[in-house]
């Protein structure tokens, strides 16, 4: 059984229907990939697997659990973590204390009105780790609105880590990124696979087609393919689309 | 903040600014100043703090504050003159009046934010002074809750008596030394963060496991409290307790104390903002009745030209991070 399943996701606003008897199985410990033309569902598609908004029909199940329309919050205590398209860091803070926040020690303490903040060593030890993981260990006493894009991008990974998720969602990690910033995440996110398991929205064909065990293709709010790379390179309709050209 | 630092208890700036007021009534009246300012000034730094959890550290924009530092002086007065007329009772009783205020607010708008936040607290503000008003029989009405006496404060063996200034204004002191060294201690607190991590990005706290109905709830009932011992301290203070402190535009005098003090950006800036307000009103007051109007361009021009606010001119900007450190 995989470690996550939506079955049939169905979704509108208003009277647009924005996903369609949607269903997605990610295996864990694998890299699985979303592709899409844009305003194809994919984020949207992110938006109701982690409780952002609650599908009109269908099933989320997580680890044996059902998790359909629960908090975000209360997805993300089970253990799953996202990153989002556009930036979303806690600007003012360190790069270091962006990353405390997160982890679970801090989270824990949350009612403590008078300790510490982060009095916990392990809490200290852990972000660092964190942050050399992600390559920033040498900024963590800068304020993290002060960083270059590309380092704005891996810390929005490290602070999607911090709390140890098992299962991580990557929405579009690579955007608004040069050929550099693209090859550095491209090795953190290798780096990861294995270490979790990850679901990443892509754009950037080579950067999925390299990296993803499966990948789904999500057209007007549907999944229309779905495979091995391998297999969607011959797939009729992802290779008469855009997405084969690129891929 | 930065890498695992501790933040000490006590600071050297915290401990000269209490010093500092601990010396005032021995010059107010030197300086053609009156005790009784004092007592006022300390009053609405305590008040201002207590704000400043709210709007600074948790970024929520209540505008209906008054709400909660009147239910403190109706709590307080209402309990010394039906209740106990024991000084930490009518403490006591003004902090859990303003915190059911609060709490009651709070479970109505705590799933908001922004202008929608704002618009919720001056309605309910709103409710609360009306029904102050029209309460005749409770509140005395548009006449106000008279004849609260200032009790004495009695600690086991030794009793205090606070009917002049001087020893209200040090009365008054030591809660506010209290108070601010609670709040110093919650800002800083895996709690306080919590809060500015909120005010930062809500949507990011929530997608990592925070409640954040919950922070905010709490947090506006602990502000909410707090304002009301400001209240319940203001109530002895003038010995009565009137609507009026309930109203939007003294709901408005508190937002004006702790932004042009600069709460958005410093801890003691409410203090600031408290001091310059009220001495604002009886120094320029006692040149001209429309004191509020000068006031008011100063506020405009802190708005546009240093919209920290005067504790603002203490803090650095942030900078980019250097292109040659480690990627």
């Amino acid at each position: 059984m995989a470690l996550f399943e939506a079955h049939q996701l169905h979704l509108r606003f208003g009277d647009r229907v924005v996903l369609e008897d949607v269903s997605l199985a990610f295996e864990a410990g694998r890299l699985s990939g979303i592709m899409g033309p844009n305003g194809a569902g994919k984020t949207t598609c992110f938006n109701v697997l982690t409780g952002r908004y609650r599908p009109d029909r269908g099933r989320v199940m997580f680890d044996g659990a059902d998790i359909t329309g629960r908090s975000p919050q209360a997805i993300a205590r089970l253990g799953i973590a996202r990153s989002f398209q556009l930036m979303n860091l806690f600007d003012e803070f360190t790069v270091f204390e962006n990353v405390a926040i997160a982890l679970p020690q801090t989270r824990r303490r949350g009612a403590d009105p008078i300790g510490q903040a982060y009095g916990d060593a392990t809490v200290v030890e852990e972000a660092h780790e964190l942050l050399d993981t992600v390559g920033l260990g040498a900024r963590a006493d800068h304020i993290a609105k002060a960083l270059p894009y590309g380092e704005r991008r891996a810390l929005e990974i490290a602070v999607a880590l911090a709390s140890r998720p098992k299962l991580l969602f990557l929405d579009e990690p690579t955007a608004g990124l040069g050929s550099d910033g693209r090859a550095r995440l491209a090795e953190l996110v290798r780096r990861l696979k294995g270490q979790v398991t990850l679901v990443v929205i892509e754009h950037d064909m080579e950067f999925l087609f390299s990296l993803a065990d499966t990948i789904s293709v999500i057209h007007w709010g549907q999944v229309i393919a779905r495979g091995s790379p391998d297999e969607l390179r011959t797939n009729p309709w992802v290779k008469n689309s855009n997405l084969g050209k690129l891929a | 903040m930065r890498t695992g630092r501790t933040v000490p208890t006590l600071t050297p700036a915290m401990i000269a600014i209490w010093l500092a007021f601990a010396t005032v009534p021995l010059w107010i009246e030197k300086v053609g100043l009156y005790q009784y300012l004092g007592v006022e000034i300390l009053i609405f730094a305590t008040y201002a703090l207590a704000y400043n959890l709210v709007l600074g550290h948790s970024g929520l924009p209540s505008f209906g504050h008054g709400a909660f530092f009147g239910l403190g002086a109706y709590g307080f007065g209402l309990a010394q003159l039906n209740l106990v007329p024991d000084l930490w009772f009518c403490l006591a009783a003004a902090v859990v009046v303003a915190s059911v205020g609060g709490a009651l607010v709070a479970a109505f708008i705590s799933h908001r934010r922004g202008i929608y936040y704002s618009l919720l607290t001056i309605a309910f503000g709103q409710v609360f002074w009306f029904i102050a008003i029209k309460s005749h029989a409770i509140t005395g009405g548009e006449d106000g809750l008279l004849k609260i006496a200032r009790l004495p404060a009695r600690f086991g063996v030794a009793t205090f008596d606070l009917t002049h200034n001087i020893s209200l204004f040090y009365f008054v002191l030591a809660i506010f030394v209290v108070v601010s060294l609670l709040l110093w201690r919650l800002v800083h607190s895996p709690f306080g963060r919590i809060l500015k991590a909120i005010k930062q990005n809500e949507t990011r706290a929530r997608f990592v496991g925070y409640d954040v109905w919950r922070f905010k709830a709490a947090v506006l009932v602990l502000s909410a409290g707090l304002s009301g011992l400001a209240g319940g301290l203001f109530a002895m203070a003038q010995s009565s307790a009137f609507p009026d402190v309930m109203s939007l535009h003294y709901s408005g005098y508190i937002v004006m104390m702790t932004l042009v003090g600069g709460g958005l950006v410093t801890f003691w800036g409410p203090v600031l903002g408290a001091i310059v307000f009220l001495l604002a009103r009886d120094v320029i007051g006692a040149v001209t009745t429309g004191w509020m109007l000068w006031f008011g361009l100063l506020f405009v021009a802190l708005v546009i030209h240093k919209p920290e606010g005067l504790g603002g001119m203490f803090i650095r900007p942030a900078r980019p991070a250097p292109a040659d450190a480690k990627k």
